[in-house]
């Protein structure tokens, strides 16, 4: 409600209003945001989207080729591979984080001693640069030196060390093995969260019709759960598709291009490269997926929970 | 405080399974996972104090283990790199970038939440959208901006960039922090003639507190952790973060020298390790508070 300035306040009403009204105010306290956000976020997404249409290099402003650079793209097989390779990376990652996450909460939301403690711990990989620890997993990727090799090799279920990071399809296991393992801690502290909203009562009364564990779990926990798994899952797509440090670190995109995600793509044409217009068409190009991404992982997730009954 | 309740629950019915079938199906996949998880810091710490000879003469020493100690890859890190510059570069640019998105946040939100302004959902599903956008489809565009605003090379490039995407992540957590706090309060104090900004640096931001921590722990974590654009924007040595440093300064020819890269990684990763915690529960808060809403 606006506050009605009495006539007795004379000239201080005017000073007043603006502390008071509240919209003047709102946009008043709106404004380092906002700031921020426009001048950093929305103006370089359109300059983004300008540069796809320019052949602008480091050190020379570029002139409007029109679709030149997409028309590059069309015909470039290493772009293709890359979008073939993001989305093996995003589909392979988002199902294991997600399988493997909502197991790991399960088991955490089961009467365990030291509760807190394991939920503590198993939060760490989130926690650490994501960098630091890719650069641990390349020492464990290690082509001579793998520890991982090493103990296969003792347990007698290899002959001779693995070629993770040099070999096409061992290097896109290894990458997508390294991100579930830095992706399963938020999916699961997550969908912990949720589970602890379930009433037990509901658990306690199925149990007495009868329900086995598989059908309290697929009719209770899944449908109770599914609002939240469609956002911590649209989250974790989004996040895996446009992944670049941890590639980076690891691969750089090789062997052969196999690991080469848009991301990296676009990372290197553009700086290292030097192509920024041609960079940044790539970037562009991954705004489609991306929100395609969103709306099937969202809208999807979100149908399945209305016909089951789960209220809006 | 959800602790309370959960003990309860599954203590309501974890009596119709068996001790030896929980071993199975609990705690020993529990731990397959904490192994895993947790493997790669414990060969993190091993390999950052062990000798290079038996880094890798994994014929005559276990890999698993170590034998005489040293601390010769921390003391090259600390002493003979750029390594201390590194931290300090990363800790003021994560504080700078936290402080600024912080107090941008708090305004912000509380302008969206309680002041509701014309248009002030619309301004909140834009916070949102703008959370949803990822560095790297910004870093090249961005790249140019630090360049002409000749800021390149700096460490004002990362401050000023950083929260992009710290302040959108804030304001959502504190808008939903706010919501929570019963605005009757609010109404006592305009009744009592507080003006707006009393109320908010009197009666809110002293509730809010929990909520601020969350998001600034949080905030300085993402800042700690943030590579694209570091990478991207700094280019001489004294101007590097930790993880931008620890990748392209120590990682020279042929020769990896893996004892200091694992010791960097392990020091790099200590700050915020140490700051997880203490703030565990604000930590956990802040993470499913930002998926829930």
């Amino acid at each position: 409600m606006a506050e009605l300035p009495t006539a007795a306040e004379g000239r201080r009403s005017w000073w007043a209003g603006i502390g008071q009204g509240r919209h003047v105010l709102g946009l008043l306290f709106l404004l380092p945001a906002a700031v921020f956000l426009i001048l950093f976020l929305t103006y370089p997404l359109g300059l983004g989207v300008w540069l796809g249409f320019t052949d602008t290099r480091i050190g020379r402003d570029g002139v409007f080729v029109g679709l030149e650079n997409y028309e590059l793209l069309w015909i470039d097989s290493i772009f293709w591979l890359s979008v073939f390779n993001t989305l093996l990376y995003t589909i392979g990652a988002s199902i294991l984080k997600f399988a493997l996450g909502l197991w790991l909460a399960l088991l955490l939301n089961q009467h365990l001693p030291f509760k807190s403690f394991f939920r503590a711990i198993v939060l760490l990989p989130w926690v650490v640069p994501t960098v630091l620890s890719a650069i641990a997993f390349w020492w464990i990727f290690d082509a001579q030196f793998s520890i991982l090799s090493w103990a296969l090799i003792k347990l007698g279920l290899i002959d001779t060390n693995i070629n993770f990071l040099g070999d096409t399809t061992n290097a896109r296991i290894s990458v997508i093995a390294a991100n579930v393992w830095r992706g399963i801690p938020f999916v699961a502290i997550s969908l912990l969260a949720g589970l602890q909203t379930i009433p037990q009562s509901l658990h306690e009364a199925a149990t007495l019709d009868g329900a086995s564990g598989w059908q309290r779990f697929r009719y209770i926990t899944l449908p109770m759960l599914s609002p939240i798994i469609a956002v911590v899952m649209t989250f974790s797509v989004l996040f895996t598709f446009t992944d670049f440090q941890l590639i980076y670190v690891l691969t750089r995109g090789g062997p052969l291009n196999a690991t080469h995600l848009m991301a990296t793509l676009s990372f290197q044409r553009a700086i290292p490269g030097g192509q920024l217009g041609e960079g940044a068409a790539i970037a562009v190009a991954m705004i489609p997926f991306l929100l395609a991404a969103i709306l099937f992982s969202y809208f999807g997730l979100q149908r399945r929970k209305w016909q089951q009954g789960g209220g809006d | 405080m959800t602790d309370q309740t959960t003990t309860d629950n599954s203590t309501g019915m974890s009596y119709l399974d068996s001790l030896p079938k929980r071993i199975i199906t609990v705690f020993l996949p529990l731990l397959v996972f904490v192994f895993v998880l947790l493997f790669p810091f414990y060969w993190m710490a091993i390999t950052a104090v062990k000798p290079n000879f038996q880094l890798t003469d994994y014929a005559n020493y276990s890999p698993l283990w170590v034998v005489e100690p040293t601390l010769d890859h921390i003391k090259y890190l600390l002493f003979e790199t750029s390594y201390p510059g590194w931290l300090w570069n990363t800790m003021l640019v994560a504080f700078c970038a936290t402080f600024i998105s912080l107090v941008a946040s708090v305004f912000a939100a509380y302008a969206i939440e309680r002041l509701r302004f014309h248009g002030s959902r619309w301004v909140g599903l834009g916070i949102f959208l703008a959370y949803l956008v990822p560095p790297s489809i910004l870093f090249i565009p961005l790249a140019l901006m630090v360049f002409k605003l000749g800021i390149y090379d700096t460490k004002l490039a990362l401050i000023l960039t950083y929260p992009t995407f710290l302040v959108p992540f804030s304001t959502w957590l504190l808008m939903g922090y706010f919501r929570s706090i019963p605005y009757e309060l609010e109404e006592c104090a305009l009744v009592d003639g507080a003006s707006r900004w009393q109320i908010l640096t009197k009666v809110l931001l002293p509730l809010s507190v929990p909520g601020l921590i969350s998001a600034g722990i949080f905030s300085f974590t993402l800042s700690w952790n943030e590579f694209i654009y570091a990478l991207t924007f700094i280019q001489s040595s004294e101007n590097k973060t930790v993880p931008v440093g620890v990748l392209t300064e120590l990682v020279r020819s042929d020769i990896y020298e893996w004892g200091a890269l694992m010791a960097g990684a392990l020091i790099g990763s200590l700050p915020v390790v140490i700051l997880y915690s203490f703030f565990v529960d604000y930590y956990v808060s802040s993470m499913t508070g930002a998926v829930k809403e």
